[in-house]
């Protein structure tokens, strides 16, 4: 229990060291900056393992830790707490260290910024971690919502990073305004939690005991199905479905570390945790788990879809977080929730691990983003080469590495619940080993397609950023081995059993049908020999890629655009919102509104320019002034009792 | 109507001819002869009212110190009837209908309360001098020293003002 | 005599003077008007210390003596008041040869 007690400090850190760096960005030598915001993400992991390590001890229960009151009116009181458990610890570790990885990554690979923007960036990559932890440390919605919020804001700030440039504001805006939209969302389902159940703390609602959602029994009332299709929305624009995934793509515009801490540690997977924290409301609304199920399904096919035709390194990954994603709210959709939360943490290896290696062939192509002028890097780089293979092989799902038990565990959730979601989910897997191994063979593999001068600057990068691509190969490749399905291993599931008290009631509600487990073999196998068959082709076909002029057929052009999804969005959401604000402000701003401004500046300058010659300064009219006065104040004291 | 009242009636009539006096006469020495008249007749009430002590300090601080001064710094700045600025017509309409406001509003106001058929006899020694004094000395032994240090202000203060400008001096 | 002769007249004293410091220009005269106010609130003091005669007060002496003392004491301020506004008047005719309280208009501005 000792290391609860500091739970504090592991979102204190971070803020800790926000405010040094950001404070002292202009004061402090990089190598300080970079020691600073890195080593308070390490303590913080330190303490997370310890927490980890004691939450995971026998007889351990959720602990409310409350530290002050935050909001009391009335007979509402939100105090602001944390939370501790095993969905939170699990969060913890994978957040911190993650992120710790990344913060290591960072100090070699922003090096060449100005000191001022070094200090920026890790004070900004610092908050970032801190909203992140307040999010998932959070012991009730409110806290959770600024912990959102922050993430919001960070998000933001990182994005539009390099503001120099008008097309990252604009990304960064887009990633802002899309979240926002969630937001409101999210901000209207607490207010609807709190309507009717008078409180959003998760004791109050989730204990196992005495909760009061846990003490209701009546599936799929009104309320519930409300609230948590409102909550839904905001976890779609935090996790990036449909219909608001369109700003994660474009939220490349950041620096590449900060790609891989949006898409792997923090962020995207915020909309994951909330869902999987409020497992029993959602349990209790299995329409909502429906709609849930299915836009997680057709976002996982549309942004595989997508990925296949897009040349930049980093959009392909963009899409392909897009698609894992909707892995994950699929695993949430059909209830296997330690599956999604499963996913979750192997997608934070391997993810982290494609978008740092992508981040080490950028650095080394000295910017160059798209993959047709790449080629035939394998051979000067091989520790980027080695450990990026492996995160494909992980995504892909082969087996025995991380992503083919997280995803297995996944689809045959989605099997047992309606098949045609497998069969579709399977498409989407074929879909990812295809992509990424034309990603790898275009980008490792062939020839070297760019410029005399970038062929002589490619070189593996240094020590601090390939440290942490090999932790996190290693991670990825063995990760999955903490969730083994029953079918091999009796009792292998560990992880599946560790987060059992956090889902116990749910699994209560959704009776799980199990799949047989021949069947479940069946399945494994085909889906493996399908996904190793699709990888080979994908390898086969791209090897010796050669920019052609190839016409594209109409479906390519098609997908190559995105499916016009930003176009359609400009051309029925953005374009006439724009004519609309400008007929505000042109007609009910600049006339209505600034008429009534200046006219109420007006008549106060008038009225005062009037009131003026009243102080006229000659005492016999003050003394005047004052006996009226003092003859109103006698007159009302006096006659109108 | 015994003596007392006649004497009342007599002092009262006095004291208002000689206050309209003050406000009405055009040459400030009549406006000081005519308040000097009116704290004269006060005097005469807190006699009447048995506070002897207080009427005899009246006379000499008021009637005889202050007034004594207005007369000084009157004839000091040698100002007369001519000296009197005009004021506005209208300025004076208002300031004496809001003074006769503010009279009705009073008088009515206290017209309909209890107290004011409590009636004041003559006789006892409270405003006697022996017994003022030891309260005097007694309980506000404190507050009349202070009185005294606010005197002490109030000279070096009047003496301040009535000096020629230091600084005006030295530049000379 | 019933109090409400006093009050009357003190009221009747009063609103004489403060016309008077309303209408009249001249600042000495404006400065004896108010002397004739607080002379008027003097009498109301006495007249109401003669209506306590009977209460006693903490002290064990009569509230008639307090409110005379009281009266004293307002006396002494009035005394030290006149000396500091007569001073006043005095450097302002120095200053502007008048003793029109509108000149006293320094506020305006």
């Amino acid at each position: 229990m000792d290391a609860i007690q500091f739970i504090y400090l592991v979102p204190l850190l971070p803020l800790v060291g926000f405010l040094i760096n950001g404070l002292g960005r202009k004061t402090l030598s990089k190598s300080l900056i970079g020691l600073i915001g890195s080593g308070v993400i390490f303590l913080s992991f330190c303490i997370s393992v310890l927490i980890f390590i004691a939450v995971s001890k026998e007889g351990f229960t959720t602990q409310d830790i409350q530290y002050f009151d935050f909001i009391n009116v009335g007979k509402l009181n939100i105090p602001f707490e944390f939370q501790v458990d095993q969905l939170t610890s699990l969060f913890l570790l994978i957040i911190t260290g993650v992120g710790f990885l990344i913060h290591v990554y960072s100090t070699s690979y922003m090096k060449e910024e100005t000191q001022s923007g070094y200090g920026r960036y890790f004070s900004y990559l610092n908050l970032f971690v801190f909203s992140m932890l307040l999010l998932v440390l959070g012991g009730n919605y409110l806290i959770m919502f600024m912990g959102w919020e922050g993430v919001g804001l960070c998000s933001y700030l990182l994005i539009g990073f390099w503001f120099k440039e008008q097309e990252n504001n604009n990304a960064a805006k887009k990633a802002f305004v899309m979240n926002r939209i969630g937001d409101v969302g999210f901000l209207l389902g607490i207010f609807w939690l709190i309507s009717s159940f008078g409180t959003i703390s998760y004791h109050d609602l989730y204990n196992s005991s005495n909760g009061i959602i846990t003490s209701i029994s009546a599936i799929n009332s009104p309320a519930i199905v409300a609230i948590t299709l409102l909550l839904f929305v905001g976890a779609c624009g935090k996790s990036a479905q449909i219909p608001l995934y369109t700003w994660l793509p474009d939220a490349m515009a950041g620096p590449t570390p900060v790609s891989a801490l949006i898409h792997a540690a923090t962020m995207v997977t915020a909309g994951i945790y909330m869902i999987a924290r409020s497992n029993i409301l959602y349990s209790l609304a299995p329409t909502t788990l429906d709609v849930i199920a299915v836009i997680g399904t057709l976002t996982a096919i549309v942004a595989a879809t997508i990925a296949i035709k897009q040349n930049d390194i980093k959009k392909v990954l963009a899409y392909s977080t897009v698609s894992q994603l909707g892995y994950m709210f699929l695993g949430l959709g059909v209830g296997a929730y330690s599956a999604a939360v499963f996913h979750v943490m192997t997608h934070a290896f391997f993810k982290a691990l494609l978008f740092l290696g992508a981040g080490s062939v950028i650095h080394a192509m000295g910017g160059e983003q798209d993959i047709t002028k790449m080629g035939g890097l394998g051979k000067k780089m091989r520790v980027t080469y080695i450990t990026f293979f492996i995160a494909c092989i992980a995504i892909s799902g082969i087996p025995p590495f991380s992503g083919f038990f997280s995803k297995d565990e996944i689809l045959s959730a989605a099997y047992a619940s309606n098949p045609l979601l497998y069969y579709i989910g399977l498409g989407g897997a074929l879909l990812t080993a295809f992509y990424m191994f034309r990603l790898l063979a275009l980008t490792f593999a062939g020839k070297f397609r760019g410029t005399e001068d970038q062929l002589h600057h490619v070189h593996e990068s240094n020590a601090t950023i390939t440290i942490p691509l090999v932790i996190l190969a290693v991670l990825a490749a063995v990760g999955g081995l903490v969730g083994i399905p029953e079918v091999f291993v009796k009792n292998g599931n560990k992880l599946n059993d560790f987060l059992s008290p956090v889902f116990a009631h749910s699994a209560q509600i959704i009776a799980s049908q199990e799949v047989p487990h021949q069947t479940e073999i069946i399945l494994m196998i085909v889906s493996v020999i399908l996904i190793i068959t699709t990888s080979v082709w994908a390898w086969k076909k791209y090897k010796e890629y050669q920019p052609g002029t190839g016409e594209e057929s109409v479906f390519g052009k098609a997908i190559k655009n995105k499916f016009y999804v930003d176009e359609v969005y400009d051309r029925i959401i953005v374009k006439p919102l724009n004519a609309l604000s400008r007929l505000l402000d042109n007609v009910i701003d600049k006339k209505g509104i600034d008429g009534i401004v200046n006219g109420v500046g007006r008549g106060v300058n008038y009225g005062s320019r009037q009131l003026r010659l009243l102080q006229s300064g000659q005492v016999g009219s003050y003394i005047l002034l004052m006996v009226i006065g003092m003859l109103l104040l006698f007159i009302i004291q006096l006659f109108t009792k | 109507m015994g003596i007392t009242q006649i004497l009342f009636w007599f002092l009262t009539i006095l004291a208002l001819v000689a206050a309209i006096g003050v406000i009405s006469s055009k040459n400030p020495i009549y406006s000081v002869l005519w308040l000097i008249v009116v704290f004269f007749a006060i005097s005469g009430h807190y006699i009447l009212m048995n506070a002897q002590f207080l009427a005899i300090v009246n006379i000499i601080v008021y009637a005889g110190a202050i007034m004594v001064l207005f007369l000084f710094v009157i004839m000091l700045m040698n100002l007369n009837a001519e000296a009197e600025p005009v004021k506005n017509v209208y300025m004076k309409m208002a300031g004496i209908i809001s003074g006769l406001t503010l009279m009705i509003v009073l008088v009515a106001a206290l017209s309909h309360s209890d107290v004011q058929n409590t009636i004041i006899r003559p006789g006892t020694s409270i405003g006697l001098i022996k017994n003022l004094g030891k309260a005097l000395f007694n309980q506000y032994v404190v507050p009349f020293e202070i009185s005294s240090v606010l005197f002490l202000s109030a000279m070096i203060g009047a003496i301040m003002l009535g000096k020629k400008d230091p600084v005006k001096k030295i530049s000379l | 005599m019933e109090i409400k002769w006093y009050l009357f007249l003190s009221i009747a004293l009063f609103c004489i003077g403060m016309i008077g410091a309303l209408t009249r220009r001249n600042s000495i005269i404006v400065f004896m008007c108010i002397e004739l106010m607080l002379n008027s609130v003097n009498l109301l003091l006495i007249a109401f210390s003669k209506m306590h005669m009977a209460t006693v007060n903490a002290f064990g002496t009569s509230m008639a003596t307090s409110a005379q003392i009281f009266v004293f004491f307002i006396m002494i301020v009035a005394a030290a008041e006149v000396t500091v506004g007569l001073a006043i008047i005095v450097m302002m005719y120095r200053n502007t040869h008048s003793i029109d309280i509108n000149f006293l208009n320094r506020l305006k501005n």
